[in-house]
């Protein structure tokens, strides 16, 4: 049995264990374990309504778990010491609709926790920002609004907006499913790059070759449980469970 | 006399104009100082109201709503004259011109909260949670994040709703307010003359005139970006 923070190092970036979420008599999530180390990346795969992106928005408590324990950092998440709103600048979330504010720029979009939620002052909030924005290689459109750009340079400015806070942590939501097919690279490139800097990411997708090549680990979810989990090589090309190859049967038509 | 002289002597005649220019023009001020303050009260109270309302205090917001409601739903001739005839009955007596911009407020507050609340409902969840996963609190996400969206497209409909009500100044002819139609019925009782009609007419243009350009040009501005 799990002992919370008890002399226990923060060997996992995010520990969660036996997660449940209950909307009314409908369970989505029925216990599940989502165990990340430093600097891995992790795929959670699985069909639309399998729990993915609410286990994702449990991880930061944009919804509120039914029952489990979640640690980041060695930090129990659901507790009501826990100051949750300086919790989740340290877990970034990326949303399948980007979900940039509309009346900001670019720039603005990046900046706004880094002056309200964090303090700074506005000249080294900005500094951030475009810092931030050239890692994602938007330099040049700091100025812009959401409007004036394409979906994949809005999720980009999306995941400066979540790095811009330095995030222990990056939680992405079917990052690429709003996109049109010819913009789904250039969001997947910025990906590989935080990877390759360290930085620690789960990601719910349906980008199955990204998977493959790229994921350190992959979780296939069904009916709110991890029914099978491996490194992508096992899990794509050998699965064990019959849930898992017809999934893959099905997504490869 | 011909039918053109009949109606220039009644409606614009220049000895009537020039004799009640002054008593009108301070009607025109009175006017215009209730119907500022009407504007900055009611738009201000009213975007308090729908900040309250977002917060979501159950018993708060069921109050809020009736009252809303019935202040949507009353002619504001009928509360300015509840107030100004039925309270002294209670023992409270309170000026006409005050009566006029709390009655009117009010009614104002009422119509701008409504439009408030619809612009911050309209505003998708994906914006409070993007907002709330950067470690923005709700008051935080709410003013800088669905406040400035939701006034936005709150300015379109609410410059409307504050013409309107804002031209119920006139009704404080009712309970002897010295704004321009008080002044200007007073003035056609006792010349016989229905030219400082003309200019309450001529004056009420040329206040709601530059609101109604000033309302256009606005929704012209804040229509860029947001969409």
């Amino acid at each position: 049995m799990l002992s919370p923070g008890a002399g226990r190092g923060a060997s996992y970036i995010l520990e969660a264990r036996g997660v449940r979420k209950v909307y009314g008599d409908h369970e989505v999530l029925k216990g599940v374990d989502l165990l990340v180390s430093p600097g891995e990346m992790v795929f959670l795969i699985g069909p639309s309504g399998s729990g993915k992106s609410t286990l994702l928005r449990c991880c930061n408590r944009l919804e509120e778990p039914s029952g489990g324990s979640i640690l980041i950092g060695g930090v129990d998440l659901l507790s009501p010491r826990t100051d949750i709103n300086t919790m989740r600048r340290e877990i970034g979330m990326v949303f399948q609709a980007f979900n940039l504010y509309p009346h900001l720029t670019a720039l603005g979009n990046v900046a706004l926790a880094l002056r309200k939620a964090v303090g700074k002052p506005r000249a080294e909030a900005e500094r951030i920002a475009l810092e931030n924005l050239s890692r994602v290689g938007l330099a040049d459109k700091a100025r812009a609004y959401p409007a004036e750009l394409s979906g994949g340079q809005q999720q980009r400015v999306a995941i400066a907006r979540a790095l811009a806070l330095e995030p222990k942590i990056i939680l992405m939501d079917e990052p690429t499913s709003a996109l049109d097919p010819e913009l789904v690279g250039s969001v997947l490139e910025v990906v590989r790059d935080l990877r390759q800097s360290g930085m620690t990411l789960v990601i719910a997708s349906h980008e199955m070759r990204f998977a493959r090549e790229a994921a350190d680990r992959v979780l296939f979810l069904d009916q709110g449980q991890v029914v099978e989990e491996g490194d992508p090589e096992s899990l794509f090309n050998d699965p064990k469970e019959e849930r898992t190859r017809r999934f893959l049967r099905d997504v490869r038509r | 006399m011909s039918a053109l002289q009949r109606f220039v002597a009644t409606f614009l005649d220049p000895d009537v104009a020039t004799r009640y220019a002054p008593q009108i023009f301070y009607g025109l001020l009175v006017t215009f100082a209730i119907g500022l303050a009407v504007v900055v009260t009611g738009l201000g109270v009213g975007l308090l109201l729908a900040v309250l309302r977002a917060f979501g205090f159950r018993v708060v917001n069921a109050v809020l709503i009736q009252i809303v409601d019935m202040l949507r739903a009353l002619p504001p001739l009928v509360i300015i004259l509840i107030i100004y005839f039925g309270l002294p009955n209670v023992g409270i007596v309170i000026p006409s011109a005050l009566v006029l911009w709390m009655s009117l407020s009010a009614v104002l507050a009422a119509f701008a909260e409504e439009v408030y609340w619809a612009g911050i409902t309209s505003i998708p969840a994906g914006q409070w949670m993007a907002a709330r996963s950067t470690g923005l609190t709700f008051v935080q996400t709410l003013r800088f994040v669905v406040l400035p969206q939701a006034l936005r497209l709150a300015i379109p409909p609410l410059t409307n709703r504050t013409i309107a009500i804002t031209k119920n100044t006139a009704l404080g002819s009712a309970i002897g307010v010295n704004e321009i139609l008080g002044q200007s019925i007073s003035a056609e009782a006792f010349s016989g003359n229905a030219t400082p009609l003309t200019m309450a007419a001529i004056l009420y243009v040329l206040l709601f005139i530059p609101l109604v350009v000033a309302s256009r040009s606005l929704e012209l501005r804040y229509g860029r970006g947001a969409r």
